[in-house]
């Protein structure tokens, strides 16, 4: 905007650019900084929990071997299936096996059932992203929406209804949430089925149709929490001295709002999304329990029930995965942002 | 009346203190004319920041207007709906904050929120209003004034900002603009040019002004007029020639009355050096820049020497030198003839006892959560092995020194004394020590005038009778003059020269004191015009 | 009396319900034994009986009083998860305080730890922990504290922090005060307030993750009467209509809502935020 209106008054025009470009390119350059730091550290976490999700069967009292075949297997037979598993190797050796066959697509075999395990997750991963990226684009702009207004309203009967609303949606156990909506949505008046049978081949209209309950559950779930962190943020921002210095301005609301408060109040809100986002793919595993959809979540609490560690291990690395992620790009982001960092002195 | 741009009539504030309301603005009346500068003075608590605000129609959060009339040119702002609010803030009243800094939006261009207001209120167009700014930018004499409000505010000064500030106050040319304390963060000698900028504006577009300061020497260079406040009431108001000559009331007069003690003639030995140091370099970061460079002063037994500077001058660096908080990457300490470890925790329990350190906030140098009892007792039990009864009259008597009746504030916490007293019991717990050196690093620069002269009077005769010697932090050259022996100047963390008082105030000058010493504000209204003339001719030569 | 009765009154309504409903909680926890009309063990009828003047709420799967099994349930389910937030409060509070009043190589590697613990979901490091140690009443108590610690260390640390940067804080170590000094003596006092506000919602959360795990299958283990594990061996019921197994999950929530509602309350009075 500013090169368009400056392009008139051409004297300053120039100079103003040349200003720009050079603030510009030293500002890059700490933000790049800044931004590799923060990558780097975020990949040193995934390989430390790498390294803990792996200690777990390490940990595991008794052999693997022994677990698998049963109590009845003669020593010889264990020590050949050790042997095979490459259990007698050291550990940092089967770690850095383990590392790359996962890398590559491989994450070994179920304990319980003998199956490679990426033949279980193949479906699973896609439904539970499904599931998490449906409620999202719910959740997401409804609580920015009502963070926003509730911020604006503060203190009027909306603002007071959304919180005693929120407040107790937060303090509810999701299944509590969950059971309520099947009673009234799928019992009482059935409009949504109360299991979410999805297949491989379900059209997507069905697929939305049928999760359509559990995605419900996540949205009550998410939105609470999101929109108090908003509403937080905003209100935080409302009271710097800078917003008092824009309404003495004679500015509107809104600007003051839209101008004033956003921007300085993007870093906090891109972290409440992300953060919340990542508790949403951690949120499902209940909500996939509850609706019986097969997702992840439910892979991981059923092979956690019979103690099949390396279905465990591959589920939680994935997980934790994700969440160590969407965390980095929060934090990217808020770097991006950051008017502060954008035009150092 | 009818050529008042501003017409206030029983003006009432309530507060909400505690969840009760009470008034902190008791029924105030003012007059302005168009024109005029009307300067409002007042200690805090005076209700002085309210009325200003209250004068755009606008309360802080938990504050509200109870009663009174707000006539801003026919339209009464205590009654006006927000949308006749919104059409007058920014365009027909504008606002200065005292903090620049935090009331620029950090998000954004300086020139882009100078436009903001005549672009929103259809006053101007983009094109149009930036060549304005760069206009007033030049004329309030802000360097670079076509590319300086490209940037954000975090890239300019401290003066800069203000300055800026002003101008985008101007950029629709209002008829009343509210200066709430602009110069008060600022450095005496950037205040200079701060002061001398609004004057010429002001007074070039014939604003009127609400002039809002404690500082009465900064008013009388301002104002037209002054209004004198105290709690929220009105104490006096007359033209500004005659408030200085002949003040009515007796709170003005007191606050009139600077420094009116005499430092008494002491008895001591210039060779009986106390404390030295030697060549300190000192940085906070290891191999970072230097803070002190080649610092050396000398401090005689029994005087109180005064280290004076602006800020970043390093004149509070040197204190946490002295106390060993901050290690020295060069040079030595003496205390008593012996060489001093420079980490603190190096230091016996003895030297540590005998540097005792005051802090410029009481607020956060207190426990809040211990009683003054147990404030006091520690250091008696720790450095003397006091206990039981013994402690308990031992600390009695530190409060009586310090001239807190111990019945009523033994059991007390800080959070229920006033900021003088506070400073007190500060005063009491170094004393506990029984130290032979107490440094005060600033402790009198967040008290009002009357609290801040009645400290000075009490560590003059604690001085008196327990034989102590001072190392005293200040910005502020009239406490220099009050109670100093010798002066200590300090730029840029270095020395520029250590003398006694009297030479200090009187030619020949070193070249920068001389600066600091004209840029203190003084009483006569004619003090900044004649000063800046001087400058002007000086720089002519 | 009196003055306790002029303070109730000057209570937010919510809070007041806060308070009322912990007491019950409280009285449900001491004296379940005298309350409850039958055993919490006791198979006494069919399944799934219906509600009557002897089984008032009816009787689970197994035939077991509901009302005595829920009366029953406070004792596991609170009980736990009181235990564990204490725990975690021990834990991560004291290593908090030492990190902030120390400092150093010490508070780095605190902190990186717990970075690294909490750069996992505590769900998904709960059901790792509890695959490797196996599922029992100690086991999850352990896992959870621990979990639960790193978020108390975090906020003792911070809020030390803020504390130890204090004038008042550096003057006691000027005097030659030794740590343990200062963090019995400056810092402890100082820091008590938001933690134990934060206490009621790390309950709130502990309270609400063991109900999961146990709802999941993975809590509390059987015959013991477990809220969580109510709802779900009874949640077939509730495609017929019934809300019988919703009963455990109210009593959850509304103990979460009586604590939050509590909690707001002291937090908005201690913010000094009056309207």
């Amino acid at each position: 905007m500013d090169s368009v209106l400056w392009s008139v008054g051409g004297w300053t025009h120039d100079r103003n650019n040349v200003y720009e470009l050079f603030m510009g390119s030293i500002a890059m350059k700490a933000i790049l900084i800044m931004v590799l730091q923060r990558l780097s550290l975020g990949f040193l976490t995934l390989f430390v929990v790498s390294v803990i999700i792996f200690s777990a069967v390490e940990l595991l009292p008794g052999d693997l071997a022994q677990e698998i075949l049963g109590q009845s297997a003669t020593p010889e037979t264990v020590a050949a299936f050790r042997a095979e598993l490459g259990l007698d190797k050291p550990a940092v050796q089967r770690y850095g096996q383990w590392l790359f066959n996962v890398a590559s697509g491989d994450f070994g075999h179920s304990l319980a059932n003998g199956r490679a395990i990426s033949e279980l997750l193949a479906s699973r991963v896609g439904n539970t992203l499904f599931l998490a990226a449906y409620a999202a684009i719910i959740a997401v702009p409804l609580s920015l929406i009502l963070g926003i207004l509730t911020a604006l309203y503060r203190n009027s009967w909306f603002d007071r209804s959304v919180n005693v609303l929120t407040l107790s949606s937060i303090s509810f156990p999701e299944f509590f949430i969950a059971y309520i909506l099947i009673l009234a949505f799928a019992v009482k008046i059935p409009l949504f089925p109360s299991l979410a049978n999805i297949y491989p081949d379900t059209p997507l209209g069905d697929m939305l149709y049928r999760a359509a309950l559990p995605v419900m559950t996540l949205v009550m779930v998410v939105v609470a929490h999101m929109m108090r962190m908003t509403r937080a943020a905003i209100i935080n921002v409302l009271a710097s001295p800078y917003v008092e210095m824009a309404r003495l301005k004679g500015l509107s609301p809104f600007r003051v709002i839209v101008k004033h408060a956003l921007p300085n109040a993007l870093a906090p809100i891109i972290n409440v999304i992300a953060l919340n986002l990542a508790y949403l793919v951690v949120g499902v595993v209940v909500v996939e329990v509850v609706f019986v959809y097969p997702g992840l979540g439910q892979l991981l609490v059923d092979s956690v029930s019979k103690r099949d560690v390396t279905v465990v291990q591959a589920v939680s690395l994935i997980f934790a995965a994700t969440f160590i992620l969407l965390n980095l790009v929060a934090d990217v982001l808020a770097i991006v942002t950051n008017p502060r960092l954008l035009n150092p002195r | 009346m009818l050529d008042n741009i501003l017409t206030i009539r029983g003006l009432k504030i309530t507060a909400k203190i505690d969840g009760i309301d009470s008034d902190i603005v008791h029924g105030i009346d003012l007059d302005l004319k168009r024109g005029e500068i009307l300067g409002l003075i007042g200690e805090s608590g005076a209700g002085k920041s309210s009325i200003g605000l209250a004068a755009m129609g606008f309360t802080r959060n938990g504050c509200k207007i109870s009663a009174g009339e707000i006539d801003f040119d026919g339209l009464d702002l205590a009654r006006a709906t927000e949308k006749q609010k919104q059409n007058l803030r920014g365009v027909r009243i504008a606002y200065v904050a005292q903090s620049a800094a935090a009331s620029f939006n950090p998000a954004h261009r300086l020139i882009d929120q100078y436009a903001e207001a005549p672009l929103s209120h259809g006053l101007s167009n983009a094109l149009e209003s930036k060549q304005e700014a760069i206009e007033l930018y030049r004329k309030l004499q802000l360097p670079t004034p076509e590319e300086i409000g490209f940037r954000y505010p975090h890239q300019l000064s401290g003066g800069q900002l203000q300055r800026a500030m002003t101008a985008m106050a101007m950029s629709c040319k209002p008829d009343l603009i509210i200066f709430d304390e602009p110069t008060t963060a600022l450095d005496v000698t950037t205040q200079i040019e701060v002061l001398s900028a609004i004057r010429d504006i002001v007074r070039e577009y014939k604003t009127a002004a609400l002039y809002i300061t404690h500082d009465l020497a900064v008013v009388a260079q301002m104002a037209d007029r002054i209004q004198v406040l105290k709690d929220g009431r009105a104490v006096e108001m007359s033209e500004t020639s005659k408030m200085l000559a002949a003040p009515q009331e007796d709170y003005t007069k007191t606050l009139w009355a600077v420094r009116n003690f005499q430092r008494r003639e002491k008895a001591f030995d210039p060779k009986d050096i106390i404390l030295s140091l030697n060549n300190i370099d000192a940085s906070y970061e290891r191999h970072g820049p230097k803070i002190l460079n080649d610092v050396s002063i000398r401090v005689v037994r029994g005087q109180t020497l005064a280290v004076v500077g602006e800020s970043g001058s390093g004149k509070s660096t040197t204190a946490r030198v002295l106390c060993g908080l901050l290690e020295a990457s060069k040079g030595e300490l003496v205390f008593n003839g012996d060489v001093l470890p420079l980490n603190y925790r190096k230091r016996d329990k003895s030297t540590l006892k005998n540097l005792q350190l005051i802090y410029q906030m009481a607020d956060t140098a207190l426990n809040p959560r211990q009683t003054l009892l147990q404030i006091l007792g520690r250091p008696l039990e720790f450095y003397l092995g006091l206990k039981g009864e013994e402690k308990n009259a031992r600390v009695a008597q530190l409060l009586e020194q310090v001239e807190l009746e111990p019945k009523r504030f033994l059991n007390r916490y800080p959070g229920e004394l006033s900021g003088g007293q506070k400073q007190r019991v500060s005063i009491a717990r170094a004393l506990a020590a029984e130290p032979e050196l107490i440094i005060c690093d600033e402790i009198t620069s967040a008290l009002d005038q009357a609290v801040n002269e009645s400290i000075l009077n009490l560590l003059n005769r604690l001085q008196e009778d327990l034989n102590l010697t001072y190392i005293f932090i200040t910005h502020d050259l009239a406490t220099v003059r009050a109670i100093a022996d010798e002066v200590v100047v300090m730029w840029q963390g270095k020395v520029l020269e250590q003398s006694t008082t009297e030479a200090l105030f009187s030619p020949p000058y070193h070249e920068y004191t001389e600066r600091l010493l004209s840029s203190v504000p003084q009483m006569d209204p004619q003090w900044l015009d004649e000063l800046l003339l001087q400058r002007a001719k000086a720089e002519a030569i | 009396m009196q003055k306790f009765l002029s303070s109730w009154w000057g209570i937010p309504l919510s809070a007041q319900f806060g308070l009322l409903v912990i007491t019950v909680y409280l009285l449900l926890v001491a004296l379940a034994p005298w309350l409850a009309p039958f055993g919490e063990t006791e198979i006494l009828a069919n399944a799934y009986e219906p509600w009557s003047s002897t089984y008032w709420l009816g009787t689970d799967s197994l035939g077991r009083d509901m009302l005595s099994r829920i009366i029953y349930g406070a004792r596991n389910t609170v009980g736990i998860a009181l235990i564990a937030t204490l725990l975690a409060f021990l834990i991560g509070g004291l290593l908090g305080l030492l990190a902030a009043t120390v400092g150093g190589v010490l508070d780095q590697l605190l902190s990186r730890m717990v970075d690294v613990i909490m750069a996992i979901p505590s769900l998904i490091f709960a059901l790792l922990m509890l695959t490797i140690v196996g599922t029992s009443a100690t086991s999850l108590v352990l896992v959870i504290a621990l979990l639960d610690s790193t978020k108390v260390f975090r906020l003792a640390r911070s809020v030390a922090q803020s504390i130890v940067v204090m004038d008042f804080v550096e003057a006691a170590r000027l005097r030659g005060e030794g740590r343990w000094y200062l963090m019995r003596h400056e810092i402890l006092p100082n820091v008590s307030a938001p933690l134990i506000a934060e206490f009621g919602l790390r309950f709130c959360f502990v309270f609400l993750f063991i109900s999961t795990l146990s709802f999941l299958g993975l809590g509390t283990q059987p015959p013991a009467a477990d809220w969580g594990s109510m709802v779900r061996d009874n949640a077939t019921l509730i495609s017929f209509g019934d809300i019988t197994p919703l009963l455990p999950a109210l009593a959850i929530a509304l103990l979460t809502v009586a604590i939050n509602f509590v909690v707001d309350w002291k937090l908005h009075a201690a913010s000094g935020l009056k309207d």
